[in-house]
């Protein structure tokens, strides 16, 4: 079974983060950047089917050079190579013209199965794994808490607020992950020195025949406007106990959707 | 008041490392966050660390035998060995020391010494953590002298017959194989013998008030019958099991700054939020002037462990330059541990704060794989061309 996971470069979302104000994306200089947390689950849940059926595992990451460190460390985990797209011309390229470069990387590799985690931490968005479906012609298996692969037929359980629902499908397919899927594996000493070998394939756009005026800010179908600070926290609401003080608390979680 | 940072950051001597080894070093960090520190001071505090869950954590990790190479070791640098033994006894001291015993003593003795079929047999399953070893070259009259050890093996037939004990043997409490160290009428030799053979025993030693997370025993060897199979053939006299010694204290050089590390950490941000005479103790300039010696002997402490490990990288690491800096790095750390205990005042003495537990353990680093006072003398011997052990 061939393999693409979906690696993508963010900052820490355990630190500070901060949108520009020049342009309202994302401060990705001055931050800390690591793997999105759940691309690792995706990493793991694809060594994990290798394990088990075989085949091949391919990181795919469009990002700026120092993305570079994110494959390197996502590669030490086990997969067999990665493919990284470079272009001058891709910052400030929104949801809709990643996909379209995604889906043209994708294309190229041919792979039975494209995993990838449910959301980013920097913009959760929740839409590339069905944009990349739809311009593939995948199937999309979404918000998986569990894959099993068999033969060329995977069934997921696809987590929703109230549990899951069980989804089938035949490759090839996007799946999604969260981070209920599995716990994922520290690299091994091995896998760090194995990592630096490894072959990184890094493309243009040109190479993946996207033009540049599809991508970037100007090739985008969406705009930031502005943006603002998240206010600081409220108070919060204090219940006095004069013996509604139960019903009251209830009213405020059931107000809130918490219950 | 400007942004405090952090001891190790203060020359921004990280820049030394290569991306492979703080990527390997950020990889024991997570996992002894995960595994050791949430549990060690309870370990301590009973005396009793889980060995064989560590040692499996460790191993599916890569940590056991990590800078040997083949049968399932993963070949690092010395270096990158160097910072795991510091993240580890940033944890503590009896954590590192089993991964020491294990991988340079125990493991390193069978890789350097063994036979194929040795290797075969032990490597494999003392990488994954499976099996644990041990090594015994102490004896209760024979410490810093082994050349005296009255332990022998004697042939019978085509065997040997292995009487004698072994003294204050990490990891042997628990231990699947025993490296032991006996002499024979023609010198000393090296057996790898497996725990469980009639006649072997051993003890735990308790009532220790050092190295608590960590298991030591008293072996005993009564009549013990071995093939000449379990003898580590290429091991030929005092200097083989002296040359595993210099691998384990090589980790020691490292291993050791982890645990002033660790003080000095909890040190600073303790003085920082300690208020006395109406101000943080962090304030007062005898608190600034230890906390500045301090992170200066941590940095030229790191500063040699590093030279010490990129000359190991390129094969030209002497024994007496490993004496050098475990000589200085173990008398600084434990000085360190020390200093930072008084910083804490009466919370110093608490096992709720990790310093005294760490200039504890620091005493039994002090003597362990050869006492300060045997390095200044192998240091003296360098210098002048005299030997004044004798
Ligand atoms: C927790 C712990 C774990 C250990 N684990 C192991 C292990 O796994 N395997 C193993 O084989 N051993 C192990 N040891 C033993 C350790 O290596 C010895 O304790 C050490 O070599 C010192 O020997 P000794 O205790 O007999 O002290 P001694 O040799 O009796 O020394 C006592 C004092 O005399 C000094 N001294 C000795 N000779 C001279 C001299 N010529 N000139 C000046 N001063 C001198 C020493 O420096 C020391 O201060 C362990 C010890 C401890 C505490
Ligand atoms: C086992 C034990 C038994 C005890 N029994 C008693 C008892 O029976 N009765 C009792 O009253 N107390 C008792 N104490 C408390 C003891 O007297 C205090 O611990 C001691 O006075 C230090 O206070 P502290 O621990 O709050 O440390 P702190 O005063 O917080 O001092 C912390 C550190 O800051 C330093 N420091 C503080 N101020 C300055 C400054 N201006 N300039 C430079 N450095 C400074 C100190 O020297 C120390 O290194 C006991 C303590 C212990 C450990």
């Amino acid at each position: 079974m061939k393999i693409v996971v979906l690696v993508k470069q963010v900052p820490d979302s355990g630190a500070e983060r901060n949108l520009r104000a020049d342009d309202n994306s994302v401060d990705r200089a001055s931050a800390n950047n690591v793997i999105n947390e759940m691309d690792e689950y995706a990493i793991e849940e694809a060594l994990r089917l290798q394990e088990a059926h075989g085949g091949e595992v391919t990181v795919l990451t469009m990002g700026p050079d120092r993305a570079t460190e994110s494959i390197r460390k996502a590669l030490s985990m086990g997969p067999d190579g990665a493919v990284h797209v470079l272009d001058d011309a891709l910052p400030g390229t929104d949801y809709l013209g990643t996909s379209r470069v995604l889906a043209a990387a994708i294309g190229t590799l041919s792979p039975d199965l494209v995993i990838c985690g449910a959301e980013a931490t920097d913009a959760r968005g929740q839409v590339m794994a069905h944009m990349l479906a739809e311009r593939l012609g995948f199937a999309a298996l979404t918000g998986a808490r569990k894959l099993t692969v068999e033969g060329a037929q995977l069934t997921v359980e696809r987590q929703t607020e109230e549990g899951y629902e069980v989804v089938t499908a035949a490759t090839p397919a996007v799946v999604s992950v969260w981070d209920t899927i599995n716990e994922p594996r520290y690299p091994s000493f091995k896998g760090i020195m194995a990592a630096k070998k490894k072959p990184v394939d890094t493309k243009s756009l040109a190479d993946l025949g996207v033009s540049a005026d599809q991508v970037g800010w100007g090739g985008s179908a969406t705009t930031v406007l502005s943006h603002s600070k998240r206010p600081a926290r409220s108070a919060g609401v204090k219940v006095t106990d004069s013996g509604e003080g139960g019903v009251a608390l209830v009213d405020y979680l059931s107000s809130e959707k918490f219950v | 008041m400007t942004t405090a940072v952090l001891p190790l950051d203060l020359l921004d001597l990280d820049a030394l490392l290569t991306d492979e080894e703080r990527e390997i070093r950020a990889v024991v960090r997570r996992l002894v966050d995960d595994k050791v520190r949430p549990h060690v001071a309870g370990w301590y505090e009973h005396g009793h660390a889980p060995v064989r869950e560590l040692a499996r954590d460790f191993g599916a990790q890569g940590l056991l035998g990590m800078h040997l190479t083949g049968y399932g070791c993963a070949g690092t640098s010395a270096v990158a060995y160097g910072l795991a033994c510091l993240e580890l006894e940033a944890a503590d001291s009896g954590v590192r020391s089993l991964v020491s015993v294990q991988g340079s003593l125990a493991m390193f003795a069978i890789w350097r010494y063994g036979s194929e079929e040795q290797k075969q047999r032990w490597l494999p399953g003392m990488a994954k953590g499976e099996l644990i070893g041990c090594f015994g070259l102490t004896e209760p009259d024979h410490g810093s002298d082994p050349a005296g050890m009255a332990t022998r093996a004697r042939r019978d037939g085509s065997d040997w017959v292995l009487d004698g004990g072994k003294m204050w043997i990490t990891n042997a409490p628990v231990a699947d194989v025993a490296v032991i160290w006996a002499r024979t009428d023609d010198g000393v030799r090296g057996f790898a013998v497996p725990t469980d053979t009639p006649g072997f025993t051993a003890r735990e030693i308790t009532g220790k008030l050092s190295l608590r997370a960590s298991a030591t025993g008293e072996i005993v060897l009564d009549g013990v019958r071995l093939p000449d199979e379990a003898r580590l053939p290429g091991a030929e006299g005092l200097r083989a099991p002296l040359s595993c010694l210099t691998e384990a204290r090589y980790g020691i050089v490292w291993g050791a700054l982890g645990a002033a590390r660790d003080c000095l950490h909890t040190a600073l941000d303790y003085a920082v939020h300690r208020t006395q005479f109406g101000k943080p103790i962090a304030a007062f300039q005898l608190t600034q002037a230890k906390l500045a010696d301090m992170a200066l002997e941590l940095q030229k402490g790191w500063l040699l462990a590093l030279h010490l490990g990129r000359t190991a990288d390129r094969g030209a690491l002497r024994p007496e330059m490993v004496s050098a800096g475990k000589l200085n790095n173990v008398r600084e750390a434990i000085a360190i541990a020390r200093q930072c205990r008084t910083i804490l005042g009466a919370n110093g003495v608490s096992g709720e704060y990790p310093v005294l537990r760490h200039a504890n353990n620091l005493e039994s680093v002090l003597t362990y794989e050869g006492t300060s006072e045997i390095h200044q003398l192998v240091l003296g011997q360098r210098l002048t061309g005299i030997a004044a052990f004798g």
